[in-house]
């Protein structure tokens, strides 16, 4: 038995010394979609998948898919438990400092807010956003008062319950809820965030960087990509 | 699962439900329950043992591994779980992985923290990222199995210091007198006869432990609280079922099995607080002989 162990051990370490770098782990949500959410069947679904297996494909890279909790998945990606954040992130100058971005995939989509009635006060009442978003630093400039939820789908449920006055969320999130739900509405105009989004990387990773941005260079310049956000994002034109 | 659930947005009313129930998340529901059950069964015996070594070091003549065993209980015990939690887990992933580097990749020129990133060579990331998801998630739970070890470890040490203590010391002289040497005194006096007294903060204890297991979820590992979260989360029609805010339901269901799981534990526990009281120098322990 020890003998068995001891060989596998070996076995383990000198596997350990072939490897190359060629598996990239996608770090996603899995709660956002058409973004990414976790399907019926218990897979990584939705727009991100389609578009990232497809730049693996392009890159030569074998990807895996890796789900994380949104309030803590900038800090496992740095200390390395997957490679890459592809999970409908916003480009911001904040976030740009801690780890690094392609270019964009997506267009700045705009934020709008969510309510149960017309007449509700925006910037004066109570407003619920997904934490370290930036809609919820948006909210936050506002003067509204934030109520701060760990995933998407408990600021839909506050503002159903009534524990907030509106939901501030990317409008192709909101927008399918809002039309399934007769209670739910969608109020004022759209507000514009961020600088599109792009696919999160450590600011040490400058290689795979590079391979990615060339990737979503192809997909655009043939129009696949266009393809990709016309299929997902439903009533939208693609931009690129 | 089965065949006629192909097309779920034809079915009606149970067909429906017994489709929705059976599909592939729920599944790895039910599954979930398994890894909770795992883990509580790896997770009693291995913290018994290190509460076992904690409370043997601390009992220990030589002043050093005294120092050590109260070292151990006294400041895990003084850390809130969440802290422990979430500190330990990162540092003991990061401390493997550097030794890991510095065993394997001695040539790697390149500092180990870049601002906020933390670089090791590819073949000394533990797991390697080229093995499968399943192995990262072995991982994951080993190292959550080896944290709550270490953190119950730490409770159960105390209650067995306390119950060593409470053996009556007659019972030990009795043992000298007879000619017993320390160490025979301490496996066939001593420990047989502590258990009466640890039980009920042993009990106390895997009572706690079976209540943390939901700290899983913080760990990364996905437990019964993370599906049921994510499947009482509503659906819209991106789902093959689509259905409103369930999170209720499926939280009403945790509750009554951890309400059925403690009963079953708080039963299981009289037995064997009856089974040890036989026979023992104590008031349980008397009123039983008068009993019988």
């Amino acid at each position: 038995m020890n003998k068995l162990i001891l060989s596998t051990a070996a076995l383990a370490l000198s596997a350990g010394f072939a490897v190359a770098q060629d598996v990239v782990r996608m770090g996603t949500e899995g709660a956002y979609p058409p973004y990414n959410f976790i399907n019926d069947n218990g897979e990584v679904d939705g727009f991100e998948r389609e578009l990232g297996d497809e730049l693996c494909t392009r890159a030569e890279l074998t990807c895996e898919w890796v789900t994380n909790d949104w309030d803590s998945i900038i800090p496992n990606l740095t200390s390395g438990n997957y490679d890459t954040i592809i999970a409908g992130m916003s480009i911001t100058e904040e976030r740009d400092e801690v780890i690094d971005f392609t270019e964009a995939y997506f267009p700045p989509d705009p934020s709008v807010y969510v309510a149960m009635a017309e007449d509700v006060d925006v910037a004066g009442g109570v407003v619920a956003a997904q934490t370290g978003t930036i809609q919820a630093s948006h909210v936050a400039s506002t003067g509204a008062t934030l109520v701060e939820f760990a995933t998407p789908d408990e600021t839909v449920a506050a503002v159903r319950n009534g524990e907030v006055d509106a939901v501030l969320a990317d409008k192709a999130f909101l927008e399918p809820i809002a039309n399934e739900d007769a209670d739910l509405m969608i109020i004022g105009d759209d507000v514009m965030l961020g600088s599109g989004i792009g696919i999160g990387l450590r600011e040490s990773d400058a290689e795979l960087k590079a391979t990615f941005d060339t990737a979503i260079q192809s997909m655009k310049a043939d129009g696949s990509l266009n393809t990709l956000i016309e299929k997902w994002f439903e009533g939208m034109t693609g931009p690129y | 699962m089965f065949a006629h659930c192909a097309d779920p947005s034809t079915l009606e009313g149970f067909a429906w439900l017994a489709c929705y129930l059976t599909n592939g998340k729920h599944m790895l529901f039910y599954g979930s329950f398994g890894t909770v059950l795992l883990l509580l069964a790896i997770t009693a015996p291995v913290s018994l043992a290190f509460g076992f070594a904690g409370a043997v070091a601390s009992r220990s003549h030589i002043p050093p591994v005294a120092w050590i065993g109260k070292l151990y209980t006294s400041i895990v015990r003084g850390v809130p779980d969440i802290v422990f939690f979430l500190f330990f887990v990162i540092a003991l992933d990061q401390g493997i992985e550097w030794l890991r580097h510095q065993a394997i990749c001695p040539d790697w020129t390149e500092p180990v923290r870049q601002g906020n990133d933390f670089v090791v060579c590819p073949e000394a990331k533990m797991p390697l990222s080229t093995a499968p998801q399943s192995i990262h998630e072995i991982y994951n739970f080993t190292l959550a199995v080896f944290t709550f070890a270490i953190v119950f470890g730490a409770f159960a040490a105390n209650v067995l210091y306390g119950a060593m203590n409470a053996v009556p010391r007659p019972q030990l002289e009795t043992a000298h007198a007879y000619g017993m040497n320390d160490r025979q005194t301490f496996w066939r006096i001593l420990v047989p006869q502590m258990w009466v007294y640890a039980l009920p903060g042993l009990g106390n204890l895997w009572m706690i432990l079976i209540k943390a297991t939901p700290l899983l979820f913080l760990l990364g590992v996905q437990d019964i609280v993370y599906w049921a979260r994510e499947l009482g989360g509503s659906k819209t029609a991106i789902y093959a079922y689509p259905h409103p805010d369930w999170r209720l339901y499926y939280f009403l269901f945790l509750l009554v099995f951890y309400l059925a799981f403690t009963r079953v534990s708080e039963v299981v526990l009289e037995r064997i607080t009856r089974k040890l009281s036989h026979g023992q120098a104590t008031a349980a322990g008397e009123a039983m002989r008068r009993e019988a």
